[in-house]
């Protein structure tokens, strides 16, 4: 990949990364909007997702019984295993419509007055596409975050019983011990989000603008690669496409190895204790 | 032990009104009832609008009829999924042997820096995202054959499927009692044959299911597919040609402004999310039988 995007590379160096300008018909390209597009999402899908999983994970580790656990975490790897064309699917023909006519204008009247929240409700968007992600990234941070919860020794919680704290307060300690886990299921969690591909590009709304607005139409690097791979014009065109992909690759490995040593070195302390 | 109950005691020395802590307690415990409510909610509602827009587009001849142009109802996506069949195969081929083996290093004959660096390397590969699998699968086989082809989707399925794969074989591998390959060892079976014929057969059936469930996460990728296999109108089955499958279709269906189609992709994402639930239905009891077996 590194040897394909030598054209779009000496074209036009580290500017690549920073112009805005995305024009396949002049031939410039910039990859701005993009990793814009990509972090804006990722990060607000992640911000949606996070205290949904965490309180899964307790839910499912704490407090409720081995009858209920079993379906229910069963439902959860299922939705994890939804083919991410489905949730974009529903995305356009659900989601999207419901935000439009009833989450957008309901938002715009109540917090208007902030920029996020200005522009017209197309229901594709940023803000549509975050929530898709949310959905998709809660199972995996669920998971990994139960397995962290259980390797938290249960004398720790028996000790805080012990002292008098409620349920909670017990849940809580183990949360706090666990956090650099959970960091870890986070940043897994925000990789996935970052490199998801069908879904977004299916409610996002593609177009490589950046905006202040979270209901503006915008673009991600997975899903421009999806759209124009294919038919990209140009030894140019392709090699700028092949040189987002390799930006795109070399994040999400960082991201992803990142999250890994977290998880291994979490998991590592706590099985030597 | 004794710095642990230093810590609880910091936090809890503080005089606090018992009735906040209680209503702390059960608000935050009803708050993850509700988390644990809103994650499945979205599962639901996809499955139930799935079923109700393409239950009626879901019949035999979905199965078995070519895609009409628009316009004229009827019709299937018989070459999408056959499309899909052949991918997903050739894709095996190349992603369960490579899997496996990779899983049977890393358990078998681990230990060193460099088992330990597959491990990790397949952790990190399972992250990557399947667009950029399909870029690599672009640059090795479509530039080279000048064309997209379905050798080059199954390449891209194929690596796609390995991590999952490994992981699932290490995972079973581990669950083998180390005194079976002691046993086996003892009587003179030299080490590979032991790891084939003893270890690899008592996991045989977790292994088994672990594949399954690549395959089933295979079949749904349309990413990768997008510029390998490209996609195709009409019957094909030559490997080097572009052929389609069926979530390449819905996709190109679902974006098209046309409602017949509409109702054909979403028989289409009937077809994938009943696949998934039942290969997940399935690896969910065979693995809980394996670890009863195990308790």
């Amino acid at each position: 990949m590194f040897q394909d995007s030598i054209d779009a590379r000496e074209a036009f160096g580290w500017k690549f990364i920073f112009s805005n300008e995305w024009d396949p018909v002049k031939e410039k390209f910039g990859a701005l909007p993009f990793i814009f597009g990509t972090v804006v999402s990722s990060v607000l899908a992640l911000l949606l997702a996070l205290p949904v999983s965490i309180g899964v994970a307790v839910f499912l580790n704490e407090i409720v019984n081995k009858t209920l656990r079993t379906p229910l975490s069963f439902l959860i790897e299922i939705l994890a295993a939804i083919p991410s064309i489905i949730y974009g699917f529903w995305g356009i023909f659900v989601l999207a419509p419901f935000m439009r006519s009833t989450v957008q204008p309901f938002l715009q009247s109540t917090l208007g007055f902030l920029p996020f929240f200005k522009g017209t409700p197309y229901g594709t968007g940023l803000l549509t596409a975050a929530i898709i992600l949310a959905i998709m990234i809660t199972p995996i941070i669920t998971a990994i975050t139960r397995d962290v919860l259980k390797a938290i020794p249960t004398a720790q919680r028996e000790a805080a019983y012990a002292l008098g704290a409620t349920k909670w307060e017990a849940i809580k300690m183990a949360l706090l011990n666990a956090r650099s886990g959970i960091l870890g299921a986070s940043v897994l969690g925000l990789g996935r989000a970052i490199g998801e591909t069908m879904a977004v590009t299916m409610v996002i709304g593609n177009r490589a603008e950046i905006s202040a607005s979270l209901f503006e139409p915008a673009y991600t690097m997975a899903s421009v690669i999806a759209n124009e791979f294919a038919e990209a014009s140009g030894n140019l065109h392709v090699s700028a496409l092949i040189e987002v992909g390799l930006i795109l690759f070399a994040v999400t490995f960082i991201i992803n190895s990142f999250a890994r040593l977290l998880i291994y070195s979490f998991t590592r302390k706590t099985e030597g204790k | 032990m004794e710095e642990t109950v230093q810590q609880y005691t910091s936090v809890f020395a503080k005089p606090k009104n018992l009735r906040r802590r209680k209503i702390v307690n059960s608000t935050m415990l009803f708050l993850c009832v509700v988390a644990a409510i809103i994650s499945i909610l979205p599962l639901f509602y996809i499955f139930f609008y799935t079923t109700k827009s393409g239950i009626s587009s879901l019949n035999w001849d979905f199965f078995t009829q070519m895609p009409k142009p628009v316009g004229e109802a009827g019709g299937g996506m018989a070459n999408g999924i056959i499309g899909t069949l052949i991918l997903v195969s050739l894709g095996s081929v190349i992603g369960i042997p490579v899997g496996v083996m990779a899983g049977i290093y890393v358990t078998e004959y681990s230990g060193g820096l460099f088992s330990n660096l597959v491990k990790f390397v397949t952790d990190v590969l399972s992250g990557v995202p399947s667009i950029i699998i399909g870029i690599f699968a672009y640059g090795v086989i479509v530039i080279p054959m000048q064309g997209f082809s379905t050798i080059a989707g199954s390449f891209a399925l194929g690596i796609l499927m390995v991590p999952t794969i490994t992981r699932i074989t290490e995972e079973m591998l581990k669950l083998v009692p180390q005194s079976l390959r002691e046993a086996s060892l003892a009587l003179g079976v030299s080490r590979w044959k032991t790891t084939l014929q003893i270890v690899l057969r008592t996991a045989s059936g977790g292994i088994i299911t672990g594949i399954l469930l690549a395959i089933a996460r295979a079949a749904g990728e349309t990413a990768p597919l997008l510029f390998t296999a490209f996609g195709n109108r009409f019957w094909s089955t030559d490997l080097n040609q572009p052929i389609a499958s069926l979530p390449v279709q819905i996709f190109n269906y679902a974006i098209s402004p046309f409602e017949d189609w509409h109702n054909q992709a979403w028989a289409g994402a009937l077809v994938l999310i009943l696949l998934v639930f039942v290969v997940n239905l399935i690896v969910r009891i065979v693995t809980r039988d394996k670890f009863a077996n195990k308790v």
